[in-house]
């Protein structure tokens, strides 16, 4: 069943509306909800087959249905459809939007009846795909403040990678923060990169949602495997290779890689000269969580985070 | 006057990015003033760039204090605005929200860091500001109410308003908020207009700016203040928003400081196919219209009009 969320009149004769699909029981179900959000950034699209894919699991086993399913995949939706990562028209990063505020501007009115919605649910997963410029393993990111009730769950969500991360007041705007505020657990996928579909990511996550739908009794089925993640929380274990010079980009490795010291990560071209600008190597052993998908740099553009290597990882 | 590259990042294709400042005097760090950061901020540019031609001569003239450094910085964005575009030209991110900067990080971190370790120390700071929302607003001074704001330095520069900012989460990564943290008495400086130039506001805020540097030392005599009345000194929570309930055509009958009464229409919004009205928007108390919507769409929700009661 799809219902609207909120709905807004915009200037000439269109409805703004944010839309939800919801997959229940025909009794109703056993009350426990899980959420699955995605398009807050209309340029992120990874979400949109993992959206598509537990729809279509359920449609085919309703049977093992227990609890309520809702699908939010597309939470800008004029974003998405102006390629535009923003909500157009205020050049306004709707993840800097939350709470909202039903007295607020029209954004945080959308925010806030979103924000609204998602209260009561028992699991929020919020679906991102970095950016246009960078690729990422399939990760979750939790903000410190959060960290004992979200580990545990994003320990069972079949991503790579877990990376708690210090509290920063900015990101206090963002969905996830203001609805773990609220009590309600939200984990923040990113995985993949902006304006693409990774059919292997969104399988995995795909697999790590119907087993974590499985450990809240939303769903019964036989028991998904899911792979055990690199947990960080230390900042010092993150290395960061930004271009040091303004530049084409061109990676030499791909992500997920493990990587030695010296290891060539990528390289910044300049085609005027046919002569190589900068070579950034690795300054120690370690993962490559995150590569450069864009090739134009600016002097500081961020072209790799590499995962230092701590003794037992695999 | 000696003008000087303050911050550079060479580009492959396009001219260097350049920050320039404009420094009088030497000695005292006494006043910082920053004109745009984002690319449509031309009444800033333009007002920042009137303050160091006024400054020029009054140094010509011997009027500035010469142990006391002035340091005038027109634009920290000249890439955006260049194209037309608000935010930074690759990544879109905003050059305000990177405070106080880290200089080993993104393009925009590596700016603000560059341009605050060079601004930093100075004991007052000014930027001229624009607000998130299209509109007008009344010329005033903003502060952050932070804890360390300087309410009683804010009312030298003799503008009608004085306005305490609650910060929100995001007001922390501004040049503002930061420089506030680093001791330095910050003001936001507000003028009419944003987009396109206004010179009459612009003169109203470059004469509070001078009215303030005599009330600092940095001008040798004092600017004439004999029609100046005490500032009214505000939280931005006791403005009064009057919204709108639908979405149309927009057309505003009330300006900017006009003394509106109770029950006076103020707007009303058009339907977009029909040209008839769908709603009229009237003053809830009698007072003075501080900011008002300035585009020809209005959506839904939107806080068209804030009045000072």
């Amino acid at each position: 069943m799809i219902m609207t969320v909120v709905s807004v009149p915009l200037p000439v004769d269109e409805q703004l509306e944010i839309r939800k699909s919801r997959f229940c029981p025909d009794n109703g179900g056993n009350g426990r909800r899980i959420s699955i959000v995605t398009g807050i950034h209309g340029d992120e699209l990874e979400g949109q087959l993992v959206c598509f894919q537990v729809a279509k699991r359920i449609n085919e086993h309703p049977d093992r249905l227990l609890g309520t399913v809702d699908l939010y995949p597309a939470m800008n939706p004029l974003g998405i459809d102006s390629i535009t990562r923003g909500i157009p028209g205020f050049d306004l990063d709707m993840n800097r939007t939350f709470p909202g505020g039903s007295d607020g501007s029209f954004t945080e009115y959308l925010a806030a009846r979103v924000v609204e919605d998602l209260v009561g649910s028992d699991l929020c997963m919020d679906i991102h795909a970095s950016n246009i410029y960078l690729t990422e393993v399939p990760q979750i990111r939790i903000n410190e403040l959060h960290r004992e009730k979200l580990v545990p769950l994003a320990m069972e969500a079949n991503v790579d990678f877990v990376w708690v991360h210090g509290a920063n007041t900015v990101l206090e705007s963002t969905l996830a923060h203001s609805m773990n505020s609220l009590g309600v657990p939200t984990l923040v996928v990113e995985m993949g990169v902006g304006m693409r579909l990774t059919q292997a990511y969104a399988d995995q996550l795909t697999e790590g949602i119907f087993h974590l739908m499985g450990r809240l009794h939303i769903w019964k089925d036989e028991e998904i495997a899911v792979k055990t993640p690199i947990v960080s929380s230390d900042s010092s274990d993150v290395i960061y290779l930004n271009a040091p010079v303004s530049g084409i980009f061109m990676k030499r490795k791909n992500h997920g890689e493990q990587l030695k010291k010296g290891d060539e990560v990528g390289v910044i071209l300049n085609p005027y000269t046919g002569r190589i600008l900068k070579r950034l190597t690795a300054p120690e052993d370690g993962w490559l969580f995150t590569i450069r998908e864009y090739p134009v740099v600016d002097e500081g553009s961020l072209a790799a985070r590499i995962l230092k290597n701590k003794g037992e990882r695999q | 006057m000696k003008k000087e590259l303050l911050y550079t990042i060479p580009s492959l294709y396009r001219d260097d990015f350049r920050i320039q400042g404009y420094r009088f005097g030497h000695g005292k760090k006494a006043l910082c003033v920053v004109g745009s950061m984002r690319g449509n901020e031309y009444q800033q540019i333009y007002t920042c760039s009137q303050l160091v031609a006024r400054l020029k001569k009054l140094e010509g003239e011997g009027l500035l204090k010469e142990d006391r450094e002035v340091l005038v910085i027109p634009s920290l964005n000249p890439s955006s605005m260049n194209i037309e575009k608000r935010f930074w030209p690759t990544d879109n991110s905003d050059i305000n929200r990177m405070f106080p900067g880290y200089s080993l990080g993104e393009t925009t971190q590596r700016i603000a860091a560059g341009v605050f370790e060079q601004i930093k120390d100075y004991e007052n700071g000014i930027q001229f500001a624009s607000f998130y929302m299209p509109g007008q607003f009344s010329p005033h001074v903003r502060m952050m109410k932070s804890g360390y704001e300087n309410v009683e330095k804010a009312r030298k520069f003799g503008l009608p308003y004085v306005v305490l900012r609650i910060p929100k989460p995001y007001d922390t990564a501004t040049l503002n908020y930061n420089w506030q943290i680093w001791e330095t008495n910050a003001f936001s400086l507000y003028g009419s207009a944003t987009d396109v130039i206004d010179e009459k506001s612009a003169r109203q805020l470059i004469e509070g700016i001078l009215r303030f540097m005599a009330s600092e030392g940095i001008l040798k005599e004092d600017i004439e203040n004999s029609e100046l009345s005490e500032p009214r000194v505000f939280t931005d929570r006791e403005l009064l928003a009057v919204r709108s309930k639908t979405s149309g055509i927009f057309i505003n009958l009330a300006e900017v400081n006009q003394r509106v009464e109770k029950g006076q229409q103020l707007a009303c919004i058009l339907d977009a196919g029909e040209g008839e009205v769908t709603e009229r928007l009237y003053a809830p108390a009698d007072g003075v219209v501080f900011f008002a919507h300035s585009k020809p769409l209005v959506y839904a929700n939107t806080a068209v009009f804030k009045l000072l009661a």
